[in-house]
Protein backbone atom coordinates (compact mmCIF):
# COMPACT_ATOMS: atom_id res chain seq x y z
CA UNK A 1 0.00 0.00 0.00
CA UNK A 2 0.69 3.42 -0.26
CA UNK A 3 1.53 5.99 2.16
CA UNK A 4 3.32 9.44 2.64
CA UNK A 5 5.69 9.46 5.04
CA UNK A 6 7.17 13.33 5.51
CA UNK A 7 5.62 14.57 2.68
CA UNK A 8 7.03 11.90 0.42
CA UNK A 9 5.24 9.20 -0.77
CA UNK A 10 6.47 5.15 0.44
CA UNK A 11 4.87 2.22 -0.53
CA UNK A 12 4.96 -0.18 2.37
CA UNK A 13 3.88 -3.41 3.52
CA UNK A 14 0.01 -4.03 4.65
CA UNK A 15 -0.88 -3.98 8.68
CA UNK A 16 2.83 -1.99 8.58
CA UNK A 17 2.29 -0.37 12.72
CA UNK A 18 4.53 3.25 13.35
CA UNK A 19 7.25 1.23 15.29
CA UNK A 20 7.99 -0.76 12.07
CA UNK A 21 7.84 1.81 9.88
CA UNK A 22 10.01 4.14 11.94
CA UNK A 23 12.53 1.32 12.14
CA UNK A 24 12.20 0.81 8.15
CA UNK A 25 13.01 4.29 8.01
CA UNK A 26 16.30 4.30 9.73
CA UNK A 27 15.19 5.98 12.98
CA UNK A 28 17.59 4.89 15.50
CA UNK A 29 15.98 6.10 18.59
CA UNK A 30 11.98 6.11 18.32
CA UNK A 31 12.38 7.30 22.04
CA UNK A 32 13.23 10.43 20.40
CA UNK A 33 10.97 11.63 17.92
CA UNK A 34 7.58 12.80 17.93
CA UNK A 35 4.88 11.20 15.72
CA UNK A 36 1.66 12.64 13.85
CA UNK A 37 -0.85 10.66 11.58
CA UNK A 38 -2.91 12.55 9.89
CA UNK A 39 -1.91 15.99 12.03
CA UNK A 40 -2.70 13.88 15.22
CA UNK A 41 -0.15 13.20 18.02
CA UNK A 42 0.67 9.52 18.65
CA UNK A 43 1.37 8.70 22.04
CA UNK A 44 5.08 6.48 21.96
CA UNK A 45 3.08 4.00 23.90
CA UNK A 46 1.08 3.54 20.94
CA UNK A 47 3.17 3.28 18.14
CA UNK A 48 3.13 -0.52 18.32
CA UNK A 49 -0.15 -0.62 18.16
CA UNK A 50 -1.07 1.78 15.73
CA UNK A 51 -1.62 0.15 12.24
CA UNK A 52 -1.34 2.20 9.11
CA UNK A 53 -4.13 2.37 6.67
CA UNK A 54 -3.48 3.05 2.81
CA UNK A 55 -3.40 6.79 2.34
CA UNK A 56 -2.46 7.87 5.64
CA UNK A 57 0.14 10.90 6.26
CA UNK A 58 2.71 9.99 8.59
CA UNK A 59 5.12 12.79 9.89
CA UNK A 60 8.13 11.85 12.51
CA UNK A 61 10.63 14.24 13.82
CA UNK A 62 13.30 14.21 16.24
CA UNK A 63 14.10 16.08 19.50
CA UNK A 64 15.56 19.15 18.82
CA UNK A 65 18.00 20.79 21.92
CA UNK A 66 21.02 21.40 23.59
CA UNK A 67 23.22 23.76 25.19
CA UNK A 68 26.30 25.76 25.27
CA UNK B 1 26.73 23.95 3.25
CA UNK B 2 26.11 27.09 0.97
CA UNK B 3 24.05 29.94 2.90
CA UNK B 4 22.88 33.01 1.03
CA UNK B 5 24.82 35.75 3.43
CA UNK B 6 21.31 37.82 4.01
CA UNK B 7 20.02 34.75 5.60
CA UNK B 8 23.50 34.71 8.15
CA UNK B 9 22.94 38.09 8.65
CA UNK B 10 19.12 37.33 9.92
CA UNK B 11 20.75 34.36 12.21
CA UNK B 12 23.12 36.85 14.04
CA UNK B 13 20.02 39.29 14.57
CA UNK B 14 17.95 36.67 16.20
CA UNK B 15 20.28 35.24 18.13
CA UNK B 16 21.04 39.18 19.47
CA UNK B 17 17.38 39.18 19.74
CA UNK B 18 17.07 36.05 21.87
CA UNK B 19 19.07 37.39 24.48
CA UNK B 20 19.89 36.73 26.85
CA UNK B 21 18.55 33.66 25.92
CA UNK B 22 19.42 31.12 23.52
CA UNK B 23 17.89 31.74 20.27
CA UNK B 24 16.90 28.08 17.67
CA UNK B 25 15.59 27.84 14.30
CA UNK B 26 15.07 26.08 11.24
CA UNK B 27 17.25 26.62 8.12
CA UNK B 28 15.56 25.37 5.16
CA UNK B 29 17.09 25.03 1.33
CA UNK B 30 16.97 25.49 -2.39
CA UNK B 31 18.46 23.65 -5.07
CA UNK B 32 21.50 22.94 -1.87
CA UNK B 33 21.31 26.64 -0.88
CA UNK B 34 19.82 27.78 2.39
CA UNK B 35 17.66 30.19 1.32
CA UNK B 36 15.27 31.03 4.28
CA UNK B 37 15.26 30.51 8.04
CA UNK B 38 12.27 30.39 10.80
CA UNK B 39 12.59 31.16 14.14
CA UNK B 40 11.29 29.11 16.58
CA UNK B 41 10.39 29.24 20.76
CA UNK B 42 12.76 28.34 22.48
CA UNK B 43 10.76 26.71 25.44
CA UNK B 44 13.91 26.34 27.55
CA UNK B 45 14.17 30.47 27.04
CA UNK B 46 17.45 29.94 29.22
CA UNK B 47 20.73 31.23 28.37
CA UNK B 48 22.18 28.13 28.53
CA UNK B 49 19.86 25.76 26.72
CA UNK B 50 17.24 25.58 23.89
CA UNK B 51 14.10 23.10 23.17
CA UNK B 52 12.08 23.16 20.51
CA UNK B 53 8.18 22.68 20.85
CA UNK B 54 7.23 19.67 19.03
CA UNK B 55 4.04 21.49 17.96
CA UNK B 56 6.02 24.29 16.35
CA UNK B 57 8.22 21.96 14.87
CA UNK B 58 6.17 20.33 12.88
CA UNK B 59 3.93 23.40 11.83
CA UNK B 60 7.44 24.50 10.54
CA UNK B 61 8.57 21.62 8.66
CA UNK B 62 5.03 21.97 7.03
CA UNK B 63 5.64 25.60 6.19
CA UNK B 64 9.02 24.64 4.57
CA UNK B 65 7.22 22.41 2.05
CA UNK B 66 4.82 24.29 1.44
CA UNK B 67 7.53 27.20 0.49
CA UNK B 68 8.81 23.99 -1.62
CA UNK B 69 12.32 24.14 0.24
CA UNK B 70 13.71 21.39 2.14
CA UNK B 71 14.76 20.96 5.89
CA UNK B 72 18.51 21.72 5.88
CA UNK B 73 19.52 22.61 9.21
CA UNK B 74 18.71 23.11 12.64
CA UNK B 75 20.17 26.41 14.08
CA UNK B 76 20.71 27.73 17.86
CA UNK B 77 22.57 30.35 19.62
CA UNK B 78 25.47 30.41 21.84
CA UNK B 79 25.26 33.81 23.77
CA UNK B 80 28.93 33.89 25.50
CA UNK B 81 30.65 30.72 24.07
CA UNK B 82 31.95 29.77 21.16
CA UNK B 83 30.39 27.80 17.62
CA UNK B 84 31.08 24.53 18.79
CA UNK B 85 28.59 21.89 19.35
CA UNK B 86 28.76 21.27 23.66
CA UNK B 87 28.65 17.33 25.23
CA UNK B 88 24.96 18.59 25.75
CA UNK B 89 24.42 19.30 21.35
CA UNK B 90 25.96 16.42 20.68
CA UNK B 91 24.01 14.08 23.16
CA UNK B 92 21.08 15.43 21.90
CA UNK B 93 21.79 15.72 18.03
CA UNK B 94 19.46 12.37 17.02
CA UNK B 95 18.65 13.51 13.65
CA UNK B 96 21.68 12.54 11.23
CA UNK B 97 19.92 13.88 7.65
CA UNK B 98 20.35 17.36 8.80
CA UNK B 99 22.84 19.99 9.60
CA UNK B 100 23.98 22.00 12.81
CA UNK B 101 24.08 25.47 12.43
CA UNK B 102 25.72 26.95 15.66
CA UNK B 103 25.96 30.72 15.48
CA UNK B 104 28.23 32.83 18.45
CA UNK B 105 28.31 36.10 20.14
CA UNK B 106 31.08 35.24 22.18
CA UNK B 107 33.18 37.61 20.37
CA UNK B 108 33.07 41.18 18.90
CA UNK B 109 32.25 40.04 15.59
CA UNK B 110 29.20 37.30 15.82
CA UNK B 111 30.18 34.04 13.61
CA UNK B 112 28.57 30.89 12.49
CA UNK B 113 29.76 27.00 12.38
CA UNK B 114 27.90 24.57 11.00
CA UNK B 115 28.59 20.63 11.64
CA UNK B 116 27.22 17.23 10.57
CA UNK B 117 26.52 15.18 14.20
CA UNK B 118 26.22 11.30 13.86
CA UNK B 119 26.13 9.12 16.80
CA UNK B 120 28.24 10.96 18.86
CA UNK B 121 30.62 12.01 16.20
CA UNK B 122 30.78 16.00 14.56
CA UNK B 123 32.05 16.59 11.47
CA UNK B 124 32.94 20.71 10.77
CA UNK B 125 31.24 21.32 7.35
CA UNK B 126 32.72 24.38 5.68
CA UNK B 127 29.79 27.03 5.47
CA UNK B 128 30.08 29.09 2.34
CA UNK B 129 28.39 32.29 1.55
CA UNK B 130 26.58 33.13 -1.31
Amino acid sequence: MQIKVNGEIQQVSEQINLTQLLNDNQVDNPDMVSVQVNGEFIAKEDYASTILSNGVEVDFLYFMGGGQ
Amino acid sequence: MKIEATILEKLIEHAKAALPAEACGYLAAKDGVVVKHYELTNTDNDPEHYSMDPKEQFDTVRAIRADGLSVAAVYHSHPVTPARPSQEDIALAYDPTISYVIVSLAKDIPYAKSFRIQKGEVRPEELTLV
